[in-house]
């Protein structure tokens, strides 16, 4: 091994190339490879953003058609509604965002992208994997137990969560808690994983500033999770302890103080947000390049920017906390700080537009996405103004304009920047091209209900129609909107119904879809080097080595307008 | 299941070896979860002035004695990874072992402590049937939180420590005592954090 090292690892790994026939077990449940990894992250990232998509079709029934059976439901009472909405937004966060964005992509992209052959913990990432397969379990269990799933929302606030009287949910509540502790287990495992394979296992001649962006952007984020989610584990055994009437840290009556879980969910909340947006923003970082054959418009500064980002996302998190009783002194710096963070995310927009300008733009799939991203992100971003900034924020603050405000930034990160990966990385993964036609029509058909769905409940939070209530016709002044909600849930189920576009896709492009050349979308990056479906081991022909960045598309006197990082001259 | 070794963690781009690496990431990732519990226990305690009066119950004379035994644990790991460094096996082996040897002492004299302080509470906090009043005070709840959580990593750490020392014996990765040493000794530091806050500040 040390051999290796020295000869600059050029030779394929010895033991690779004599692998004996694996059992199906060892090679795709109990596999260490990284590859294997990827697919199963992203595999149980998708299945579980069904789960969460069927409870968005439960609750947005119950809001069209209040007190109607919901077909494949029955009839959802607010027990059933509050369960319903916690569970999707907690599912959507950390099991379908993370899982997929990190885990999944960072799995895939990371050992490729930097010439490795693997994690440089292969036994750790299993481990990983299989601590957050177990955490879907008990989320998912937590459904059928008596009582039904915690109900009282994703950001869990005590005392609806630490006392069963007030939640109604004595075992959901439990099960809630500890399945996010043990996705929390599951990705700071990955994290250290990721973190310590780009610092240390870069191929050779891959300096610093050779590493793609999605690279980087999923290794800042993993720093960012592992620094920001230690004071919400600590948060979340005190919370285990309070549910049990073992202590009472969040109980006023005993001492306690209620707004010290909000202090640590948010802390950790908050820079989460950057945690899954910046894997996002990475991937299209790496795919606006490639289809608009243009250099990424200052490498530098974008990465820079992120840092930026990711320091700043630690100072903004009393944002969510305008109307919880904070000193208004406190309110003002966070609006401040709140309102800075904007800085480096638009600059990344522009950085962006400035690459497609004057390039030669390709409309493939993967770069609908990826253009769908920014755009639709930008209307995320630009009315979150509104709510960090405290004036605004106490008029708008748990209204649908909030609602409608996270969606615009989690949908783009966690489906739309979804969508642009697998789509881009999926010859590489399958060894077959997707079919063009079917995969405009799902994006057409998933990004305008999108679009309409939730613009659409921008004018209903300004109305003042609150969150977390599942029937507003009881309220008069609220009652006249019922339209709205009708065509929001209608949009949803056309959206519901043009995912199975994107299924039917897949399972037909993995039988007879075209076969994939090498590199179909001619880029420069490392993973384009490997054989389709990677096999373990990555680089079969020997390691490649790195001469110049991961973005020099059109290069001036070149004749092809690609020039892989691997290539000499 | 046989497991080879990937190229990709005999590299070092950095010059660090990769475990060392990863274990400085797992430090990391272990002082902002103490962190986190250290910092919301201050903000109390600088809230409470009555708080003082709760931790006269905590047993400094004992709390005094563990930090010297682990203060000397984390000798002794030096000492077995010296050890290692000159090539006398046996001998680290054995060092390891009195590092377990600590741990050992170290959750014996918190077991001894636990069971007063409980014993002391029940006394205080129960009424005339004997049925318990409400729940333990917020700063009892902050001592068993996070001198529990360190105490599970005292277990960890000395199963851990167990498992590199067979492999020792065996001469094989001989890198992982630098490794669990620098685990030790963060857990070391915890408890350097915890003896004061929780035991000399009255």
């Amino acid at each position: 091994m040390t051999q290796k090292k020295k000869t600059g690892t050029r030779k394929a790994p010895a033991g690779h190339t004599s692998h004996h026939e694996e059992s199906f077990w060892s090679k795709y449940v109990f596999s260490t490879n990284h590859f294997v990894i990827a697919l199963q992250y992203t595999i149980t990232g998708v299945f579980m953003a069904l789960i969460g998509g069927y409870m968005a079709y439960v609750f947005r029934m119950q809001l069209a058609f209040p007190g109607e059976a919901v077909p494949g439901f029955g009839i959802v009472g607010p027990g059933e509604y509050n369960n319903m909405v916690t569970n999707h937004g907690t599912i959507m966060i950390f099991w379908v965002a993370m899982p997929v964005l990190i885990a999944g992509f960072g799995n895939f992209c990371i050992p490729l992208m930097i010439g490795a052959d693997d994690m440089v913990f292969p036994r750790l990432n299993r481990l990983s994997y299989q601590i957050f397969l177990l955490s879907c379990v008990v989320i998912i269990a937590s459904q059928f137990v008596p009582g039904g799933g915690f109900g009282g929302a994703w950001t869990a606030y005590p005392p609806l969560s630490s006392e069963a009287g007030y939640s109604l949910t004595k075992w959901g509540q439990t099960l809630w808690l500890l399945g996010v502790a043990l996705e929390f287990v599951a990705f700071l495992m990955g994290g250290i994983n990721f973190i310590t394979t780009t610092m240390n296992a870069r191929v050779k001649g891959m300096k610093m500033y050779d590493i793609p962006i999605v690279v980087w952007f999923i290794v800042i984020a993993s720093i960012l999770f592992m620094l920001s989610v230690g004071p919400l584990i600590a948060g979340a055994v005190m919370l285990l302890l309070d549910q049990f009437h073992v202590t009472g840290f969040y109980n006023p009556a005993l001492g306690g103080e209620p707004l010290l879980w909000q202090h640590l969910f948010w802390f950790f909340g908050h820079p989460e947000v950057y945690v899954v947006l910046l894997p996002a923003i990475g991937v299209c970082a790496d795919i606006i390049p490639v289809f608009a054959r243009k250099k990424l418009f200052a490498y530098k500064i974008v990465l820079w920017t992120a840092i930026a980002t990711g320091a700043l996302s630690f100072v903004v998190w009393a944002h969510h906390q305008f109307v919880a009783g904070i000193d208004p002194r406190m309110a003002h710096i966070f609006t401040v700080t709140t309102l800075l963070i904007s800085i480096p995310i638009a600059e990344m927009v522009f950085v962006y537009i400035a690459t497609l300008y004057g390039g030669s733009i390709e409309f493939k799939t993967p770069m609908l996405w990826a253009l769908a991203f920014i755009a639709e992100f930008l209307i995320g971003g630009c009315t979150g103004i509104y709510l960090g900034s405290t004036g605004t924020d106490i008029y708008f603050h748990d209204t649908y304009f909030v609602v409608a405000h996270f969606h615009f930034t989690f949908v783009p990160i966690s489906i739309i920047a979804v969508f642009a990966g697998i789509t881009y990385w999926f010859p590489k993964a399958s060894g077959r091209m997707l079919n063009e036609t079917l995969g405009k029509i799902h994006f057409w058909g998933t990004v305008i209900p999108f679009t309409f769905m939730f613009l659409a409940m921008f004018p209903l939070g300004m109305a003042g129609q609150h969150r977390r209530t599942s029937d507003y016709t009881i309220f008069p002044e609220l009652a006249g909107w019922q339209d709205w909600r009708v065509i929001i849930t209608y949009c949803l189920l056309i959206m519901i119904a043009f995912q199975f576009v994107f299924f039917w896709n897949v399972i037909w492009s993995l039988k007879s879809g075209k076969k994939a050349e090498k590199n179909p979308w001619r880029a420069n990056t490392l993973e384009w080097l490997v054989p389709n479906v990677p096999p373990h081991g990555n680089f079969t022909d020997g390691f490649p080595e790195v001469y110049r960045g991961p973005y020099e598309y059109s290069t001036p006197g070149r004749k092809e307008d690609y020039w892989p990082q691997n290539v000499p001259d | 299941m046989s497991f080879e070794v990937p190229v990709a963690t005999t590299r070092s781009s950095t010059g660090i070896p990769t475990g060392r690496l990863g274990m400085w990431w797992v430090v990391a990732s272990e002082v902002v979860i103490f962190g986190g519990l250290i910092v919301c226990y201050l903000l109390f305690r600088l809230g409470n002035d009555g708080w003082g009066g709760e931790a006269s119950f905590t047993i400094v004379p004992a709390g005094a004695l563990n930090t010297f035994v682990l203060l000397t644990s984390s000798y002794f790991v030096v000492k077995a990874h010296k050890l290692i460094g000159e090539g006398d096996r046996e001998e680290a082996f054995k060092y390891l072992w009195y590092t377990i040897a600590c741990a050992g002492i170290f959750l014996l004299v918190k077991t001894y402590e636990y069971t007063t302080e409980i014993t002391e509470m029940m006394h205080h906090h129960t009424n005339e049937d004997g049925h318990m009043i409400g729940t333990f005070p917020v700063f009892w709840g902050f001592y068993f939180a996070a001198t529990g959580l360190h105490a599970l990593h005292v277990i960890g750490g000395a199963v851990v420590i167990g498992i590199v020392s067979f492999g020792v014996k065996k001469g094989e990765n001989l890198q992982r005592v630098e490794y669990v040493g620098i685990y030790w000794h963060f857990v070391d530091a915890v408890w350097i954090f915890l003896f004061p806050l929780f035991y000399i500040a009255k």
